[in-house]
């Protein structure tokens, strides 16, 4: 095709004016909704023509249903939340902070880099009210996760526990098993389904470029067990070192159960398979009889029906259902790990902090508990809104003040640990390193500062 | 975003560019009347400051800041401590190791393998056919061959069925499936496979080129003196594509030491198949250590910088010796 000089510019206008209409054809204006019902979010104010931008690892569904559980929120108060999801967020979100290109609130999983993302002086201390909710919702622990250096950065937002055993409760009582109430009763447990013939355990580590995770929470689970919150903070802080004659009585003590060839990998092999396997898919054979006993955490209970639908029943009366880590000794007050994420704000602005003031709120909580899948930690939460029996059980747990609750130990560690020696050394160690070799690796990458 | 914002953000970008050339057609329009006496020196300033100030934005301040870096702890201050970790961690040497053997294995097997095959299809019939075959995989990202590749040695356990091809086969023969990814050193030579399969396409192409380019005469002049088909090949195929082999040669070493996606995609360096460029990421974005992550990449910098110098000098001499 051949155009003269005005020609040229006819055609290039012509394509700017066609692009622009089909880009605003994708935007589109967000037509307003009557149907919401404004009172409970009357106190947030109303702004014009705000935008917030939120970035996370949190996707697809999970993703959805976050969108959703602020929607009525978005429309009341006229500020437009725009989420965007990436795997890749953790890694990325420190170099778009340097150069000045972060979303203005990040919900970073992590209390390390929450920790590093304040040292690097980018983010903007919490408003009060945000504060004030922490204070009335939260309990001290998790207040302090989002702190760094005595100044508050971020309320929590969601929360998972760590350390349930998966189970068959139809299995169990066919063969007259019996919950264990301590980790020697859980011992005597494997060693009774083993002599059956069955390999009691089944576990996958394969995680993509994070493999190895699932069994860096057994260590933590058995570390905080074993000896206690106190020496469980020691360990993460680096006051211990990591290979700590008490930290390697943990990774011993975990080992006995996935080094050992007659407890692991029932349904899927032998112990070397604890690394290939994905730990999306490795808690199934529960289902099929071939293992007893899977350590994940409360959110695999959206893996058992990996098709969607609900035709795996999670219930104490259904097809599975979960109990935590006993203690070490009965009795001993309940000891859990867990996550949770925190919304940390990048841009010092009004309807960034209303925003962060609405999540950290019982409100936004009920809210997202009610639509499914997850659990928070705030107090204001109602146990009855979650969407099953074992997130009630969850809530109840973490709403408990008796509950003595620490966070996931890899996740506090600085990330030369905790996202990678860690992981890669319990990779090498369930594949044959000795646990003494293994530890001290570790705690030789421990950075120096 | 709405309609307005979009039109907006469309008429800062027009504007930008129409900045651009407005400032571009200035400095030709001075440097077109500069004075008469050193012109040329004028036009040459005014025609190369442009990429240069380009260069030293995006390449060399970045390779100043990253060797500071590299020379700096978490908290700031000056330490060897970096460089010091990556030669003495087991974790950290290893992945120097492995590199050192991909850039063995990788340029050489895969310029040998794309220079028999260039030779042996050479004005064969369907020669065209034949090259699309084995180019084809260059059209495939570094991430959908790993993608691929490691659906190929997928390992399932026992009695479950293979969807891996290579397990499939080997239970198929009625062997025990094998964990090709998570053995040591087997996986490294297994990732290294799928660089070759690659990059053979690319030597193929260009050494083919190269060997359609040998005169007629010569060959014909190698015949006529009694010589065999060997012969001909390492006397007058060889001399006359060196400088292409050269350039295949250095250009795919130069991808090997940079590779990242492979490794990334099938095993994400797990199971002691780190090499340099992935433990660089792995260290400043995951592990949060930049000034490992930096160090590891002032060292990627060296072990290429030979191979570039090496490069520019002999594509320098044939330019002389036409």
């Amino acid at each position: 095709m051949r155009f003269g000089k005005a020609g040229r510019v006819v055609t290039a206008v012509a394509a700017l004016g066609v692009s622009a209409l089909a880009l605003s054809a994708c935007t589109g204006d967000i037509a307003a909704n009557e149907d919401v019902d404004c009172t409970e979010y009357e106190e947030y104010g109303t702004f014009d023509g705000a935008e917030v931008t939120i970035g996370g690892t949190i996707l697809d569904l999970e993703a959805d249903r976050l969108v959703e559980s602020w929607s009525d929120f978005a429309q009341c108060t006229g500020i437009n939340i725009e989420y965007q999801g990436s795997s890749e967020f953790e890694a990325q979100i420190a170099v778009l902070a340097e150069g000045g290109n972060a979303p203005d609130i990040g919900i970073v999983p992590q209390p390390g880099l929450l920790a590093r993302l304040a040292e690097g002086g980018w983010l903007i201390p919490a408003s009060a009210e945000v504060e004030a909710n922490v204070d009335e919702w939260w309990s001290e622990d998790w207040k302090q996760y989002g702190t760094y250096d005595g100044t508050f950065y971020a309320a929590p937002l969601m929360a998972s526990i760590k350390g349930y055993v998966w189970y068959s409760p139809t299995q169990f009582e066919e063969n007259g098993w019996e919950i264990p109430q301590t980790l020697d009763e859980l011992t005597a447990l494997t060693e009774e389904i083993a002599a059956t013939g069955e390999k009691p355990w089944c576990v996958g580590l394969e995680s993509g470029d994070a493999t190895g995770w699932p069994a860096t929470d057994w260590i933590e689970d058995w570390v905080l067990r074993l000896h206690g919150p106190e020496v469980y903070d020691q360990w993460v802080t680096h006051e211990i070192p990591f290979n700590d004659p008490r930290i390697v009585e943990a990774f011993d003590a975990v080992g006995a159960y996935l080094k050992n060839e007659d407890y692991v990998n029932g349904g899927i092999g032998d112990v070397s398979t604890l690394v290939t396997e994905a730990f999306q898919t490795a808690g199934l054979p529960i289902l099929d009889g071939e293992c007893s006993l899977h350590h994940q955490a409360s959110f695999y209970e959206t893996f058992w029906n990996a098709e969607g639908g609900d035709e795996v029943v999670v219930a104490s009366d259904g097809d599975v259902f979960g109990f935590l880590t006993p203690p070490a000794t009965a009795g001993d007050p309940l000891s859990v790990t867990g996550g949770g994420e925190f919304p940390v704000a990048f841009r010092d602005a009004e309807e960034v902090e209303t925003v962060r003031a609405f999540l950290s709120s019982d409100t936004w909580a009920n809210n997202r508990v009610s639509l499914g899948g997850v659990i928070s930690a705030n107090t204001g939460v109602d146990p009855e809104n979650a969407s099953s029996e074992l997130l009630v059980q969850s809530i109840e747990i973490l709403q408990d003040p008796e509950t003595t609750f620490r966070f996931d130990g890899s996740d506090l560690m600085p990330g030369a640990v905790g996202a990678d020696s860690f992981w890669r050394g319990v990779v090498a160690w369930v594949t044959g390193q000795s646990t003494q070799e293994t530890v001290d690796a570790i705690e030789s990458s421990w950075p120096a500062s | 975003m709405t309609t307005a914002d979009l039109l907006g953000k469309i008429l800062q970008v027009v504007m930008g560019l129409a900045v651009f050339a407005a400032i571009v057609g200035l400095l030709v329009f001075f440097i077109d009347r500069a004075p008469k006496k050193g012109r040329d020196y004028w036009q040459l300033v005014g025609f190369l400051a442009p990429a240069i100030i380009l260069l030293a934005i995006g390449l060399i301040w970045p390779a100043i800041r990253t060797t500071g870096l590299a020379f700096l702890d978490n908290s700031g201050n000056f330490s060897w401590d970096n460089f010091i970790w990556m030669f003495t961690q087991p974790a950290a040497i290893r992945t120097l190791i492995n590199t050192v053997v991909w850039v063995l294995l990788v340029p050489t097997l895969a310029t040998a393998l794309g220079l028999a095959y260039a030779v042996f299809i050479d004005k064969s019939r369907g020669e065209r056919y034949y090259k699309a075959l084995v180019f084809m995989p260059m059209a495939i990202s570094f991430v959908g061959a790993g993608i691929i590749w490691r659906f190929v040695y997928e390992y399932r356990a026992g009695e479950r069925e293979q969807i891996g091809l290579l397990n499939a086969i080997v239970t198929g023969l009625g062997g025990e499936p094998v964990q090709w990814l998570q053995t040591d050193p087997l996986n490294t030579f297994l990732l290294i496979v799928v660089m070759i399969w690659i990059q053979t396409g690319f030597a193929m192409v260009v050494l083919s080129a190269a060997i359609k380019g040998i005169p007629a005469e010569q060959i014909e002049a190698a015949q006529l003196d009694g010589t065999n088909p060997w012969q001909r090949f390492t006397n007058v195929t060889i001399p006359g594509i060196r400088g292409s082999l050269v350039v295949v040669l250095t250009t795919i070493s130069i991808a090997t030491l940079k590779v990242f996606d492979i490794v990334r995609t099938m095993t994400a360096g797990n199971f002691n198949t780190s090499v340099v460029a992935n433990e660089m990421y792995t260290q400043a974005f995951r592990a949060s250590e930049v000034g490992r992550g930096s160090a590891l990449a002032v060292i990627l910098f060296l072990l290429v910088l030979p191979i570039v110098i090496y490069n520019v000098n002999v594509l320098r001499k044939q330019r002389e010796i036409r």
